[in-house]
């Protein structure tokens, strides 16, 4: 199919499509060479925000590297839905190695690659690792720091969907504050996981200095195209933060997932910014700010703050969090409010 | 070319002949000198194309091994006690896995009480972990070893261990014979890898396998460590070919072949008894010694065959398997099945208490006069333990039981006795 110039038709709308951009400037996703990296067939739920998120992320890696890309894997979620063996949705090369080692595992791939490199025995290859938030945050945080204060050649993308989903649903330290999860039940009388507790990976792989830093959700692709581009255009250790919603463990319909993802960043309860050597360089502008109860009421794992007897309490603490992202990170655009 | 130099430092050597091209390091004593010496060389060109890694732990350790193997990289490192224990996640991996990564392990005792000095818990902790297993003898088997390991290793696409005694041989200063690197490339070629992440032929590897297929893909491990049984004693007549040294193999008798008494062991302490059963053939006893130098894949046919004209067998082990008595000890019991010995466990030189030839002597003699037990813990301090059960029988907080028993001993750090 040849290409066809079109012309805007559409203004005062974020709802542009693809085909309504310069060729140039149309996503991975809407080109026809995309790669496909992780194909289709595989054994993902309806609606996983990481099938989404690990499609777009390595999709514009595989763009940035010429197709020249080696992947680490951990346990989790996208391992087992990915590789139904004899049966396997990548089209690179791909290892799973362990729940925890994957950042170490990477770097093992690059070193092995800078060697045969020098030896004239391979060309340039480059190198991703991704897990869920358990296998980044939680079980593979002391190889992922490891990773990022040598200043490996390794991309890091963690997929955050609040919780280990794979077995069932159980906080992790990335789980946000009055989630219901299987550990975390919404009994008591603090029902949810607890407040004051957890920790935003993101913040400490800045504390590492490292040259670049991002968070993205699968609502914007062309953000998170971008950012992984950018990544990819960069040496030494990189770290992408990925919210991917989950329609099983945060109990949404699965036609929601894009919708939770853009509601999260829209209320500020999941900062969505770039950071250069441990420094903030930019933020994705709230657009139209909604409450955070627009984002919790969707979800059943919120559902013990909606009872007959709202808790209130408990959700101005969320609105507090998120409000405190928004000034943090610069979220709201002054002037235009 | 003969050098009086330390084993750790002939490892490193040996290592570097070997052109590795990934080595990740992570310090734990005894091994430490080993990777001190590889990354010096490294850092100074002397082993060129090679990238060393100071990694955060040893399970990191063993997973950049990982990683770079699977990317068709010769890889080393190397680890010991608690650092074993720490990676032993990944030391299954590696193998489940099939990559042929090699690792010194400088063997030392295992906590709590931490206990820096030798024994072989640490390595025999992970004999089914699917690596194979060769125990040095001396620090010129170490070295030569270490050669032999990487060959084994790619030829069957299985990680092996190399296990020498930690302090007893790598801090040990001794001649040792060094090889060129024209010996070292002509008995060790290029690593050509049976499964490599490459994008130009791109794989997937690591998928779950259930039981439709488990059994098979881990019965292929042991088919593989089989093949290692017949490739073990071939290579090492390769490298003697090539070296002039006998080195390596199943397994090294001495003394064996009247024998009536026949002792059992592994590692350096093999030197000590062969130094007692000369004094003891002096006297007129008939007595040899068998060294296991594969311990995985486990040579039961060649561990049989040395020992089925004897009338006993002393296993002496510097390993405990708590609750039943000895960890190798029940291997050479399953060698010696329905041959009519009397088949005795001693457990010796824990935690780097030393085993001298006096006690040796004693022990072996006892043996041949056929009063040994089945179990016997060598040189064991009975006062001080009795003096600990009966505490604990009297007092129910009797308090933290190693550190009474050192108040008991009296001594400051340790008194190798």
């Amino acid at each position: 199919m040849s290409f066809q110039p079109v012309h805007f038709y559409q203004t005062g709308t974020f709802t542009v499509g693809n085909r309504l951009l310069a060729e140039e400037e149309r996503s991975v996703q809407a080109n026809m060479e995309r790669t496909n990296s992780l194909n289709s067939g595989h054994r993902a739920c309806q609606g996983c925000g990481e099938a989404l998120g690990a499609r777009y992320a390595i999709d514009a890696a595989m763009k940035a590297a010429s197709g020249r890309l080696i992947a680490a894997n951990a346990t989790g979620c996208l391992e087992v839905f990915s590789t139904p063996y004899p049966e396997t949705s990548w089209q690179i090369p791909w290892i799973h190695s362990l729940f925890g080692n994957t950042a170490a595992v990477a770097t093992g791939i690059a070193a092995a690659i800078k060697v045969k490199r020098k030896k004239g025995q391979m060309g340039d290859v480059r190198v991703v690792a991704q897990g869920g938030d358990g296998g980044t945050t939680d079980i593979g945080f002391g190889c992922l720091s490891g990773m990022f204060e040598r200043n490996d050649d390794v991309l890091y993308i963690c997929y955050d969907n609040g919780g280990y989903m794979n077995t069932g649903v159980q906080r992790s330290s990335a789980t946000p504050p009055a989630a219901r999860t299987a550990t975390t039940m919404p009994v008591g009388p603090e029902p949810g996981n607890a407040f004051g507790q957890g920790k935003f990976v993101p913040l400490i792989a800045m504390a590492h200095e490292i040259p670049y830093v991002a968070t993205a959700t699968v609502a914007d692709l062309r953000d998170l195209e971008y950012k992984v581009t950018k990544a990819m255009g960069i040496r030494g250790a990189r770290y992408i933060h990925i919210l991917v919603p989950c329609p099983l463990g945060w109990g949404a319909a699965s036609e929601d997932t894009i919708k939770l993802a853009r509601l999260a960043k829209e209320t500020g309860i999941f900062p969505v910014f770039e950071a250069e050597r441990g420094d903030l360089t930019s933020s994705l502008k709230i657009r139209r700010q909604q409450p955070v109860e627009e984002y919790l009421k969707l979800q059943k794992r919120y559902a013990h703050l909606f009872g007959k007897k709202p808790a209130v309490e408990t959700i101005a603490r969320l609105q507090a969090a998120a409000d405190k992202n928004i000034r943090r990170y610069g979220l709201l655009d002054e002037e235009a409010n | 070319m003969l050098k009086q130099t330390e084993g750790s430092h002939a490892v490193a050597e040996a290592v570097g002949l070997c052109r590795p091209e990934v080595i990740c390091a992570y310090p734990i004593s005894p091994q430490t000198h080993i990777v001190e010496g590889l990354g010096e060389m490294v850092k100074g060109g002397e082993i060129e194309n090679c990238e060393f890694i100071n990694v955060e732990s040893e399970f990191a350790a063993m997973s950049v091994a990982i990683g770079s193997s699977a990317t068709g990289a010769r890889t080393y490192t190397a680890t010991a006690s608690q650092g074993i224990l720490f990676m032993a996640e990944a030391v299954y991996n590696a193998s489940g896995l099939g990559l042929p990564i090699v690792m010194t392990v400088a063997n030392r005792a295992i906590g709590a009480p931490i206990n820096i000095w030798n024994d072989h818990t640490d390595a025999l902790s992970q004999r089914d972990s699917g690596w194979i297993q060769l125990f040095a003898e001396t620090n010129q088997e170490a070295l030569d070893l270490h050669i032999q390991a990487f060959k084994l290793a790619e030829e069957v696409s299985l990680p092996v261990m190399v296990c020498m005694d930690g302090f007893i041989l790598t801090h040990a200063y001794e001649r040792v014979d060094v090889p060129t690197q024209e010996q070292v490339d002509a008995f060790l070629p290029p690593y050509e890898p049976r499964q490599v992440l490459d994008p130009t032929e791109p794989v997937s590897i690591g998928a779950m396998v259930g039981p439709e297929a488990f059994s098979e893909v881990r019965y292929l491990a042991h088919a593989k460590q089989m093949q290692a049984l017949e490739r073990i004693p071939q290579l090492a007549e390769q490298f003697k070919t090539i070296f002039g040294r006998d080195s390596g193999g199943l397994t090294h008798s001495y003394l064996t072949e009247d024998a009536e008494t026949i002792v059992v062991a592994m590692g350096s302490v093999l030197g000590t008894i062969k130094d007692t059963v000369d004094d003891m053939r002096a006297a007129g006893e008939k007595i040899g010694v068998l060294g296991i130098t594969s311990y995985r894949p486990f040579p039961i046919d060649s561990v049989r065959a040395a020992l089925q004209n004897a009338q006993r067998v002393v296993v002496l082990e510097k390993s405990l398997a708590v609750g039943i008595g000895g960890v190798v000890s029940t291997d050479v019991r399953m060698a010696m099945s329905g041959l009519q010995l009397h088949g005795h466990t001693v457990v010796a030189g824990l935690g780097g208490r030393a085993i001298t030839r006096k006690s040796l002597h004693a022990l072996f003699s006892k043996a041949a006069r056929g009063e040994l037990g089945h179990l016997t813990f060598l040189d064991l301090d009975w006062n001080v333990v009795n003096k600990q059960l009966e505490r604990e029988r009297t007092t129910r907080r009797s308090g933290p039981a190693a550190e009474s028993m050192l108040r008991d001993i009296g001594v400051v750090a340790t008194g190798i006795v």
